[in-house]
Order: C-alpha cells, then structure tokens, then sequence
C-alpha cells in the first residue's frame, strides 16, 4: 500500500476542483472496493477525497414520476425504500442480490456502479493487466476464464500480448437493473453539470482497457435519476451465481416487459459493461413472447459472442447458462402477469 | 482392555470456558499479544516460480521512515539445519516456486513494512517452470511411504482376474481438486528474542501444537529446547494447516533474532495464504470396482496420482481408506506422484480419508445402480468381519447401525424417484459412508496439582477452537472423581508438560490418557485428601496401546440435493450424518466439530477450488472472494447424531476422536444425491452448474 493523503473538502464543488486539480487524486465513497485495491496496491492514489457527506442521502420524486437517489444514499436504504419496492422491483432486488447486508450498508448509489471491473488477474500486480499497467498483456486470455466476458470483444481480440485486450466484467448488480430502467446519472465536474444516460456511463474497452467509464477526471456523480417505468410494467433481477449468497454473478438477467410488445433486457457477468441487449429488445418488440422467439432473441444478441477458453474449459456455458435464464426469467414475468 | 472411566462430567452439555473471552475478545491471539513496543514485518515474494534471485534492490526500502531491517537471502543468517527445505527461508537465491519467500521488510507499522516490501526491486534468472499435474506424466514417481507412515502400494488377490469375471464392474476415474486451509485466523506470531535471558526466545504462535513447533524452531536455529518458549492459548482455526509451522514462522523468528529485544510481529495476508501455509493436493483416483449380482465386492482398487512440491515430499495417504472399508478378496491400491514447481502441500483436514473416500464412495453408487441395488443395502453387504488389511478384530465398528440410522432419520425409504422434480427444482437424494482412524500419539505428559482447594491440570495441548478448554477438565474430573468445577486446566504454552500436536482427531485421544494416568498417580501418590501443593505427573502409557485391535471411527451420510431446472443451480437444504466415534466427551462442542466438519465436506462438493493456473505457476482465485466457500445461505439443516458407543479397546476415556470424520465422504454423499436428481455424474470435484446444463430438461 501506498500512503496517501487524505482530503475531506467542505462541498461537491470544492471536491470536484481538489480531485481535477490533483492528476493523481479519487474520489471515495463507501470504500468498499477502493480499500481493498488501495491494500492490494491496484489503486495507488496520492489524494483520497472523501465524498460521503457531501452528497445527497436522499430519495426524492422528480415531477414526471421518476425519483432521484442521492449519491450517498446507501445499497441498503435503496433497496428498502417503499417506492423502489414497489416501482422499480428489479432495482430493490438487484441491489439485495448484490453482496453482504454488511457491504450494502456502506456501499453507495454512486460508488456502486462506479466499482471497477473484476478479474484475478486485475487484482494480483504480480501479473500482467492491461488495465492496470497498460500495454502489459491480458494475463486472463487463456487462463482462469470462468468470470470473464463473452460480448463486447471484438472479433480481432482476444489477443493476450495486444495493448487493447481485456475480457474481465462489470460485476455490478445495481448497475444491470440501473441499465433496464433507463437510468440517468446527475454529473458535477470541473466544467460544469451533464447528464449521462446510465446505458452509456460505462464502456468498452476499446483502445483503453484501463478507463471503466466515460467520466473524465474530476467528475464526479451527484445523483442517479430513475425515470418512471410505463404503467403495468413488470421487472425483475434474476442472478445465476456459484454460491447462494456472496458471490459475483455468472451471468444475470435484468428484465422490463410491459405487455406482450415491449420487453427490456441487460445482462451482467458477461460484458466489461452491463449489457443492455438491444438487439433481443429490437427482436422481440411487437410480440408474442413465446419461448421460440426468446430463444431466437437470444441467438441474435449473443451471435457476436466469444466464449473463452481457459483454465476447466473456459466460459462457454455462459452462452447456454444466459440463453436458458433470459427464457425462464421472461416466461416466469409473463406467467406472472397473466394470473 | 480399559476399564473405562465411569462418565459423570464425561458426556455434559458443558458451555465453553474461553467462550465468554472470545465473544468479548478478551481472548488474546498470536498477533495481538500484548507487548512493548511490537514491531511489523512483511515477507517479500518471488514473482517467478522457478529460477535465481540474482540481485534485489532494497535501497528505497531501507531509506523509508520507520523501516528497521530488510533481510535478503544474501545477507540473512545462516540456519544451524537446512535439512528441510520449506524451513530454510533465505538461505539460497533459489526459487522453486512462485510466492516463496525471499526477504522479509520489519518497520514500525505494518502499513510501512507492507509498503517498503512493495518497493523492493528484484532481478531473476528465471527458468522454466513445470507445475502440471497429469496422470500422463513420465516422471511420475513412487513414495518410500505416504503420509505419515503407511505403505504406498498394497495388493492383495488378483484384481485384474476378479474384474474379468464379474457381473458387473465400475472403472472410472474421479478428481478432487487443490483446496486451501482457510481458517479465520491466518498464520501468525509474535516473536521475542531476548539474548541474555535464561529463555531468549519467545515465540506466541497461532499452532496446533506448542511443543512440535518449539522442536522444530530450535532445530532450525540450532537452539536447545529449554531457550524456547512457544505460547498459544487460542487458535482461530487451524485444520492441519497449522499443525507444522511454515516459513513464515522462521521467518517472523529470524526478524526477531535480527532486532534483540523488539517483538516483532507476523500475519500472513490471505494471498499468502495460498502460498506458504500448505494445502491439498489435487488427487486423480482410478477406481476399479467389481462385484457379484448379490452386490458382493471381488475386487476395489484404487491408483492415486497426485503431487508434491520438488523441496519436500508430502504424500497424501489417499488410498489407504480402500485398504479396510470393504470387504473384498481382492484389493490394490498405489500411490504416484508429481514433483512440481509448486508450494509445499500439507495437512488438511482428514488427509488421505478426506480425499480418499471420494472416488470409492461414488464409484459404490455406480455399482449400486448397474446392480439395481440400494446403496445403503450395498454397503451393508460389504461389511467386513475383520479388518480385510490386517486380519485384526474391530475395536468396535457400527458402519451398518450408522447407515441403518441415518437411513431412518433421514426418511431414506421414502426418497424421491430418480430425477424427481418439485415445483423449479430437480430433487435426488444421496449416501456415503465415513471413516477415520482411531490415533494415539506416542508422547504426552500432564502435572497436576492440588492448589487452593483446586486441581490444576497442566498440558501443553491446544485448543483450536475445538473445546479442549472444556472438554479436558471433564475428563480430569472424573479421572480424579471429583465435580468439574473443582478442575483448571491449563494448556497452550511449553511450560507446561510434553503434549502431541492436535492432528489426526488425536489430540483428545492423547491428552485424555496422559491426564488419566496423571490423576491415577496423583491418587494413587496423595490419596483424597491432598495437601496444598501437592503435585504429580505421568503421561501416555504406552504398554497399554492396543495392538491387537483396529481401532476406527465410522459414520454414514445422507444428503438431499436441489438442482434448479433452468440454470442448473445447485442447493442441498439436508444434509445428516450419523457416527459411531466412541465416547463423546460433550456433546455441545462435539456437534459443533461434526456438522463444522460436513459444512467443509459441502463446501468441498460445491465450490472450494484452487484454480491452478500452470502458465504462471500460482492459483488463480487466492483470496475469499474468488476462493468460494460454502457461506451460511449454502448450508440448510445440517444434523448429526451418534450412536452411544461402548469401546473398552481404544483409551481409558473410550474416545475415538471427532475432529476429522465429519468432512469423510461427504463431498460423494453430494455427487450421489445430484446424480439421482439429474442423471449426471460428476467425477471431478467440484459440482457446479455448468457440468449440469447438458441434463437440464
């Protein structure tokens, strides 16, 4: 661990010019993922700032029907919050599927979604990571695979020694249900407020493995606002994992379906992002959802996938696995409102 | 023959005496002992696994604030023995396996000691590397002896003819994987060298066994006994992975001897725990299983393959289960192993059984279902008269009473159909038998006092969190026939009598016999009503060791398994276990150690595994996030019951030992059940839902 200083700024204003004007200083939230990588020696920061009390800790209701969460609105007081409960059900879920009641308690609405990308190899500065030292290689191309992506990798890559490659995924929960819904998230920075669609907040690796999202340096999420879902909608989280609790997905399924047409779907643990599956969505748009037209949904949306090989045959049940959870998920949703 | 202690205290519900510490954290551990001015030390790992230091720069350490001592293998003491090499930390620039230890950062916090260890710049001349377990290896080699001390082939009758005659066979090949001891404690000391004093070194050790790790610090650093002394009143867990010390204990040591009079203090982290605090060999087991259409084995042998680390032999004893269970006219069994670039593997939990009784327990369910047989009926048919290895009489074996009623309890007659479904879920039941030996060790002695209208019992034992604390004073108790308030018992430290490591479910077996000898010397010396002071000692009697007897505890169990239809998620909401393990001191702690012990045997079915990645040369998944173990939402209704069993062959208290049995058979007892609900058999352990999804309707 490196030392590093320690900052708790009176404002969000004053923070967002501490960390801009600091090339090498982070912001912290509940801490739950940025301790752990400043002990491991992953995040190696020489500004810590504190944001915890700066930003919002409430829900509030926008006036088309939606409600903003404030930043600093814990994992657990979302997920209990009546109107999430009852609005927004695959967010609550979501969020309790995520983690430890311990974690939740100190994890943020912001910092949630903010988490970094997971692989063994991120986490272990003895092995080569694009993201962590760039250009140093993919240590996971062809190694322990089993939590590593299938979309999203384009057809060039993986190549384990190219500067671009990097297959590990978002491991947020919070972020596949805040994907679904269209979420929206408030933004301060050195330049002024923006609004970012919460589908376009995190990205792919592209040329960059080392940048998780498209927030420059300095900006830092004030809130997340959830536009209201159509009335009859239905939504749900449906998380496929090796243990029963406690554990990162192996793939996860968030779904929208509001009457036979109109069906929204996001995966996670299968994407260096939360995978919203538009072209599923665009196949299914119009009905009826039969098991058949999902299936072919599917096979559309994962056509580009790539299953990696690696260590106890890589991860190519994930296609399967995700495959059979879209259909039960949307068959369960669509039972459920027929009765 | 004993006559067996008549039980009064013997057999209580009594509460643990560290309990209220523990929960107050009152209890001191090895790290948080407390001590003047400690100071912190980080070991510095190799990041290549094979090859030569050839220079570390440590300039930028040293000039750190706070940074008292940075040793390297080039300037480190030199050790009195180098003989094992696990102990020998930096003694030669070598590098024989990725994470050993190459120097060590002592500072005024553990924060600095960690970071200059991070800053300490090492060259290698790296060489290739080969840590690939394979049972096509060329260079599979055959053990003098395996772990500690049994045979490493036996034969008997002719396998290969019985397989060639019988109705029905079972070969197959089963693995289980590499697994880490993970106790919540991790591996720490606390260490002291003071030069002048009459004992310069003292160690505060989080160990299974106070007296084997003075033995073995004082022959590393060639230092006589008496100037040791090792102090561990609580362990958080140790599982045999602290039953002999690591590097890490020498190396906290060697800091020590390097800062006179500064504690110096030693945690591993739990990265380092996949590395330095040994582990479980993975196993390829092939089965060959032959039977008659009664179901009457002709023949079970089991070929083991598995590895070992190229500086020091540990052979997993795991065929030796298949040597006895069954009876069976013919039987073989083999041991090979690897010698690879790897870390020291070690004690786990039932080493050999634990392994061992994965491969036969499954392949008996394969044959139970060619035979369509049931498989608590196939065991039962098997049941030996005599141990089939030795031709000796049981001391006592009730692995027919077990199955008879686990099957009972567990509503066995009314199971399922074969892929029974239940709403989502795909339900199918399952049973395997445990075993375990019955161990005495050679050596233990206990001093008891009368002070203060009390008996003071003395033993250097330990209590890893398995309730010797409690469990010993009810033993002195009654062997002195007196209430078992009147008893304290000390434990934990050197000075306090010889006592044998807590391993092989023989610590209470052990113990239990000194401290009955010493009460009947203390009788015998001061009668009822002895003087204030008055003390006696004496220990293991060996002339009374039963050599006409094999002396095992057995179990059954029975497990329900859920397989989710769509996603072939895996849940067992039942699992029971009923065994036959002699005496049970208190039934309090010992249920605590059995359904402890089955919830480990779940885990190793259902998730624990060290994903070797042999392209680096390191287990992939090494912290608990990626290292799943089972967690409370895993574990449903866990029961364990026991017969009452009356061993007049085994001690004077009739304890068979319960430490280990429980994770015996578990992890086939799973596979079983999943296989009658999806019709998948999975061989290689661990079961997870990718290997179902084929099955899935």
């Amino acid at each position: 661990m490196k030392p590093f200083a320690y900052a708790r700024p009176g404002d969000v204003t004053e923070a967002v010019r501490t960390v801009a004007g600091e090339p090498a200083a982070v912001f912290l939230g509940g801490g739950t993922n940025l301790v752990d990588h400043l002990k491991l020696g992953i995040a190696r920061p020489d500004v810590v700032v504190d944001v915890r009390t700066l930003t919002s800790r409430e829900i509030t209701d926008l006036e088309d029907g939606g409600l903003r969460i404030g930043a600093a609105v814990t994992n657990s007081a979302v997920a209990a919050d009546r109107r999430i409960r009852e609005r927004y059900p695959v967010l609550a879920e979501a969020l309790l599927a995520g983690a430890t009641g311990q974690l939740r308690n100190l994890a943020t609405t912001a910092g949630n979604p903010l988490q970094r990308t997971r692989c063994v190899y991120f986490q272990d500065v003895t092995t080569a990571c694009n993201k962590r030292e760039p250009g140093s290689g993919c240590s996971a191309v062809g190694g322990y695979t089993r939590y590593s992506a299938i979309l999203g990798i384009p057809a060039a890559l993986p190549d384990p020694t190219a500067p671009e490659t990097c297959i590990a995924t978002h491991p947020s929960d919070m972020a596949v249900a805040l994907a679904v819904v269209d979420a929206q998230v408030q933004v301060l920075g050195p330049a002024g407020a923006r609004t970012i669609p919460f589908v376009d907040l995190h990205r792919l690796p592209g040329e960059d493995p080392s940048r998780d999202t498209v927030l420059d340096h300095g900006e830092l999420v004030t809130a997340i606002d959830l536009p209201p879902l159509p009335a009859g909608a239905r939504s749900v989280y449906r998380k496929v994992r090796d243990r029963a609790s406690y554990a990162f997905a192996l793939v996860s399924v968030a779904a929208v379906v509001v009457g036979e047409g109109d069906v929204r779907l996001a995966f996670g643990g299968v994407a260096h992002k939360p995978w919203r599956a538009t072209r599923a969505e665009a196949i299914l748009r119009g009905g009826p959802l039969t098991q058949d037209a999902v299936r072919a949904a599917m096979a559309a949306e994962l056509a580009a996938a790539q299953p990696q090989p690696g260590i106890d045959s890589g991860n190519g049940f994930k296609i399967p696995l995700l495959t059979r959870t879209v259909v039960a998920t949307l068959r369960d949703l669509t039972q459920a409102a027929g009765a | 023959m004993t006559e067996l202690l008549r039980p009064r205290a013997i057999g209580r519900d009594l509460a643990r005496r560290d309990g209220v510490a523990k929960v107050r954290g009152t209890a001191t551990y090895a790290f948080e002992t407390p001590v003047e001015a400690p100071a912190y030390a980080h070991p510095v790992q190799a990041t290549v696994a094979r090859g030569r230091v050839t220079a570390m720069d440590t300039a930028a350490a040293e000039a750190l604030e706070g940074v008292l001592l940075v040793l390297t293998p080039f300037d480190a003491e030199r050790l009195a023995s180098t003989e094992d090499r696990e102990y020998a930390v930096l003694q030669s620039d070598e590098v024989a396996f990725r994470g050993q230890v190459i120097g060590v950062v002592v500072a005024e916090s553990s924060e600095r000691a960690r970071q200059a260890a991070d800053t300490i710049r090492v060259t290698y001349a790296e060489r290739e590397h080969d840590s690939t377990l394979s049972v096509d290896r060329s260079d599979l080699y055959t053990p003098e002896k395996v772990n500690p001390s049994y045979e490493t082939d036996t034969a008997e009758g002719d396998v290969a003819a019985a397989v060639a005659a019988a109705d029905v066979v079972v070969e197959q090949t089963y693995s289980t994987a590499m697994y880490h001891n993970n106790p919540l404690e991790p591996h720490a000391s606390t260490a002291l060298w003071e030069p002048g004093a009459d004992v310069p070194l003292t160690l505060w050790d989080s160990t299974q066994g106070v007296h084997p790790a003075r033995a073995a610090v004082a022959k590393v650093f060639g230092l006589d006994e008496e100037q040791v002394r090792v102090v561990c009143p609580y362990v958080g867990g140790g599982f045999g992975s602290k039953g002999t010390p690591h590097a890490n204990v020498m190396l906290a040591v060697m800091a020590a001897r390097a800062l006179p009079g500064r504690p110096v203090r030693l945690a591993l982290t739990r990265q380092q725990m996949f590395v330095l605090a040994g582990y479980r060999t993975p196993t390829i087991q092939r089965m060959q299983v032959a039977a008659g259409r009664d179901g009457r084995l002709s023949a079970i042998a089991i070929d083991v393959v598995e590895q070992t680390s190229k500086i020091k032999e540990f052979a997993e004893q795991t065929g030796i289960p298949t040597r006895m269970m069954y009876a069976s006219p013919s039987r073989r069994t083999t041991h090979r192993l690897a010698a690879l670039d790897v870390p020291v593997p070690s004690w786990m939990r039932a080493p050999g059984e634990c392994p061992g009784m994965f491969g036969p327990e499954v392949a008996l369910d394969e044959l139970a279902e060619a035979l369509g047989m049931d498989p608590v009926e196939l065991r039962v048919r098997n049941e030996p008269e005599v141990d089939p290895e030795t031709g000796k009489p049981w001391s006592s074996r009730h692995l027919v009473e077990c199955l008879r009623e686990g099957a009972d309890r567990f509503g066995w007659r009314d199971r399922p159909p074969p892929r029974h479904r239940d709403g989502d879920w795909l339900v199918g039941t399952g049973v395997a038998s445990s075993v375990y030996p019955t161990m005495r060790q050679a050596t233990s002695t206990s001093l008891i006092r009368f002070e203060a209208g009390r008996y003071v019992v003395e033993i250097g034992a330990a209590d890893l969190g398995t309730g010797t604390w409690t469990t010993l004073p009810q033993i002195a108790a009654d062997a002195l026939d007196v209430p078992v308030e009147d008893v304290e018992v000390r434990i934990g430290d050197t000075r306090y009598p010889i006592a044998s490591v807590a391993g092989g479910s023989s610590g209470m077996n052990t113990w239990g016999s000194a401290v009955v000898e010493a009460a009947r010397t203390f009788r015998d010396t001061f009668g009822r009503n002895p003087g204030d002071g008055d003390e006696a000692q004496n220990g293991v009697d060996q002339a009374a060791t039963d050599d006409d007897h094999a002396a095992y505890a057995f179990g059954a169990q029975f497990v329900e398994a859920r397989v989710h239809a769509d996603t072939g998620e895996l849940r067992v909401p039942r699992m029971l276990g009923v065994f036959a393990a002699g005496r049970i001191i208190n039934p309090r702690t010992a249920r605590s150690q059995f359904i402890g012990a089955m919830t480990m045997g779940l885990s190793m079915a259902l998730h624990e595994h060290s994903v070797w990645d042999t392209r680096i040369g390191q287990v992939a998944n090494h912290d608990l996030a990626e290292y799943h173990i089972a967690v409370n939402a895993d574990v449903g209704d866990v029961q364990a019951h026991w017969l009452d069993e009356h061993d007049p062959h085994v001690n004077a208290m009739g304890t068979k030992g319960i430490g280990e049995i429980g994770i015996v058979g578990t992890a086939a007892a799973v596979v079983n059940a999943v296989y009658r609900a999806t019709g998948i058999r999975v061989r290689a352990l661990p079961v997870t839902l990718d290997k179902l999804l084929a099955a899935l309707p």
